[in-house]
């Protein structure tokens, strides 16, 4: 009778550890299982852009690559440029006006991708089933072709002699043709058409999901035409408005085929820009510092989105 | 008594599809809904209330005829320019819209000023109880509360007429009966005219003014509750409205006293002067409450042979086979039951309250 006390206590410690090593072999095992995710994260991520954060904080090399001496200068050239004579800083016009147009651009993209997107997206909704799915299906059909490609496939109509030019001239409208390859205007409709479908899917989802019956109630409590989109179908869909335009946005912000193919040498953007640093420019520090801070624009975009959405789900 | 006409619908027809082919909804139906009247389109799905409440509402356009309101021709008005409101079967809240935004949409819209919309609102708060939810959004209510904000949204605006579109069809049977009392309420004390959808006989009956019974794009008749009950124009009604037995017979002698004859050497003797000629064929209806059952060798009855006997609480319904091979079941109390001669396969005579058959066609 008195060793059953003991024996009894023993056991349930003995509970007690196994339990324990239970539970770190658990542990153990869910990193373990992890591991591949974690990898890939690390390498795939985040590994690069800690090498271009480093990069951006050191010296230019000679040829390429970088010294490995720490100086903030290129974060500095990101902004202003030192005077070759007296050494002073000034405004890099230059870089701005790059930044400048690449934001400039981005949301006049954003913008064109709405109007013409809208209407897109709500006529594919409104389809009956199977044509729905044959519109969705011609909207994905550009994502089968190379970018670079279909943006040749712009050049074609509107240069010079172009597709576009060419019917202008025949039918009268003008009499030379009109110069918009090499413009901004030629980036614009380049990104919009490269840039449209992504617009128009997530607006797809948004306006699929809408309840049209609510039209009706915005009729029948007085509203016209115009506040029954303003007052209910625009608040309705508009986080598929923001998903939109934040998938546009970001891509457009760092386009490079775009603009290099139909703004030419001197409408650059941000991405021709860094690219100029990697090759020409020499200066691979400037190129990290403008990737990082073309990340920090996107992400004070993202962060918009988030509180957008956010805002939108919990009205009260 | 006069009564003033808030809607009259004016030989009004609707196609859907092409003209010759389509799927006619509406055939030719006219009506007059008088002001601050509590008025029940009845009838089952496909028969085209909704499609004529959709009308007035301004959703559909007729393919012929006119819809007038308070004496103005209205059918080429868009929605937004009448002033009538709908409650909609989905209660189509806006989702985005607190409980007081979607009660203050109409009012917004109408450019009401910015006292007048919270008063109103605050009013329509308290007319629909629902005060302590004026922040939620529509997501954050039951079902009851959503149709309760939906009804105060239509209310809002005070339109001059109230459309409701099977509005509790969505409602557990006690929270149904609760809203029909209330709905009641509110219309007497708005003196709001109220167009009210239904397939519900029940609910028609309960809350009504007046009922119009419709089906296949007609209206069959239009009535009172108790005159729809109590003197059905025709079969389709009798059947619909509450339940009802069918008699075949022939007219002996067109009367009055008319007196039909039934299969088996069975004769009836009804008190009505527009009984169709002798040797016509005619149906009788009388509902299985004034089905009286006695002796079967009692003067002046048929006699039938009871079939089933089925137990509902505070009464009884009895199925019984006449001798004329007719079906009929009577409903009696419950205190009856194990009287003598009230068991299944025994025979019984059967006779009608006074006035209780009706002819409703051939």
């Amino acid at each position: 009778m008195a060793s059953a006390k003991p024996a009894a206590t023993a056991h349930r410690s003995d509970s007690g550890v196994m339990e324990r090593r239970a539970e770190r072999e658990r542990t153990r095992r869910n990193w373990l299982l992890s591991a591949p995710a974690l990898a890939l994260l690390v390498i795939g991520a985040s590994g690069p852009l800690i090498i271009v954060l480093v990069y951006s904080f050191m010296t230019p090399g000679d040829f390429s690559g970088v010294e490995w001496t720490p100086t903030f200068d290129a974060w500095v050239q990101i902004f202003f440029t030192r005077d070759i004579f007296d050494d002073t800083l000034g405004l890099a016009d230059a870089h701005l006006s790059i930044f400048w147009r690449s934001v400039r651009l981005s949301l006049l993209t954003t913008a064109i991708t709405i109007v013409f997107g809208l209407p897109t997206a709500w006529f594919i909704a409104t389809r009956p089933g199977r044509a729905r799915t044959f519109w969705l299906f011609l909207i994905t059909i550009p994502f089968w072709t190379n970018l670079l490609v279909r943006t040749f496939a712009i050049l074609e109509m509107i240069r010079n002699e172009g597709l576009l030019n060419t019917w202008l001239i025949k039918l009268g409208v003008i009499a030379s043709p009109l110069q918009i390859m090499y413009t901004d205007t030629a980036v614009l409709i380049g990104m919009a058409y490269v840039y449209l479908p992504l617009m128009v899917l997530p607006l797809y989802a948004a306006i699929e999901r809408f309840d049209f019956r609510l039209v009706e109630a915005g009729y029948d409590l007085y509203a016209n035409r115009l506040q029954v989109l303003r007052r209910v179908i625009l608040p309705i869909v508009k986080p598929g408005i923001v998903a939109g335009s934040i998938l546009v946005f970001v891509p457009s912000l760092g386009a490079y085929v775009t603009p290099r193919v139909l703004g030419g040498g001197k409408n650059m953007m941000i991405g021709n820009f860094i690219e100029l640093q990697f090759g020409q420019g020499r200066n691979w520090p400037l190129g990290a510092s403008l990737s990082i801070f073309l990340l920090l624009i996107v992400m004070v975009a993202l962060l918009y989105y988030v509180r957008a959405s956010t805002r939108g789900s919990s009205h009260d | 008594m006069t009564h003033e006409t808030a809607i009259a619908i004016r030989g009004v027809s609707k196609i859907f599809g092409p003209v010759e082919t389509g799927l006619k909804a509406l055939d030719n139906v006219s009506v007059d809904i008088r002001r601050n009247e509590f008025f029940t389109l009845l009838g089952p799905s496909g028969c085209g209330k909704t499609t004529l409440l959709r009308m007035i509402a301004g959703f559909e356009t007729p393919t012929n005829g006119a819809i007038e309101l308070d004496g103005t021709d209205i059918t080429a008005e868009p929605p937004f320019r009448r002033p009538v409101n709908t409650v909609f079967q989905s209660y189509a809240l806006f989702p985005h819209l607190t409980v007081a935004q979607n009660i203050a949409f109409g009012l917004e819209m109408l450019g009401r000023g910015k006292d007048e919309i919270k008063a109103t609102t605050a009013e329509m708060l308290a007319l629909v109880r629902m005060e302590a939810m004026a922040a939620r959004l529509p997501a954050q209510l039951s079902g009851g509360q959503q149709q309760r904000v939906a009804l105060a949204r239509a209310l809002a605006p005070r339109p001059s007429v109230l459309l409701l579109d099977e509005p509790l069809s969505a409602l557990d049977l006690k929270l149904r009966k609760q809203m029909q009392i209330e709905l009641k309420r509110m219309q007497q004390d708005t003196g709001i005219t109220f167009v009210f959808v239904t397939h519900d006989q029940e609910e028609a009956l309960t809350m009504s003014d007046r009922i119009a019974v419709m089906d296949a794009g007609h209206i069959l008749q239009i009535g009172s509750p108790r005159d729809i009950y109590e003197r059905p124009a025709n079969r389709f009604v009798a059947g619909f409205i509450g339940e009802s037995n069918f008699l075949d017979g022939t007219v002996l002698a067109a009367g009055p006293p008319a007196r039909i004859a039934l299969g088996g050497g069975q004769e009836l003797s009804i008190d009505t002067a527009d009984s169709p000629a002798a040797g016509q064929p005619v149906t009788l209806a009388v509902r299985p409450e004034y089905v009286l059952l006695g002796a079967f060798d009692a003067p002046g009855s048929l006699s039938g042979r009871i079939t089933n006997l089925i137990y509902f609480g505070t009464d009884m319904h009895c199925h019984l086979t006449l001798d004329s091979g007719e079906e009929l079941v009577a409903r009696i109390p419950s205190g009856l039951s194990g009287k003598e001669g009230l068991e299944t396969g025994a025979i019984a005579g059967v006779s009608f309250a006074p006035g209780a058959l009706r002819i409703v066609g051939a």
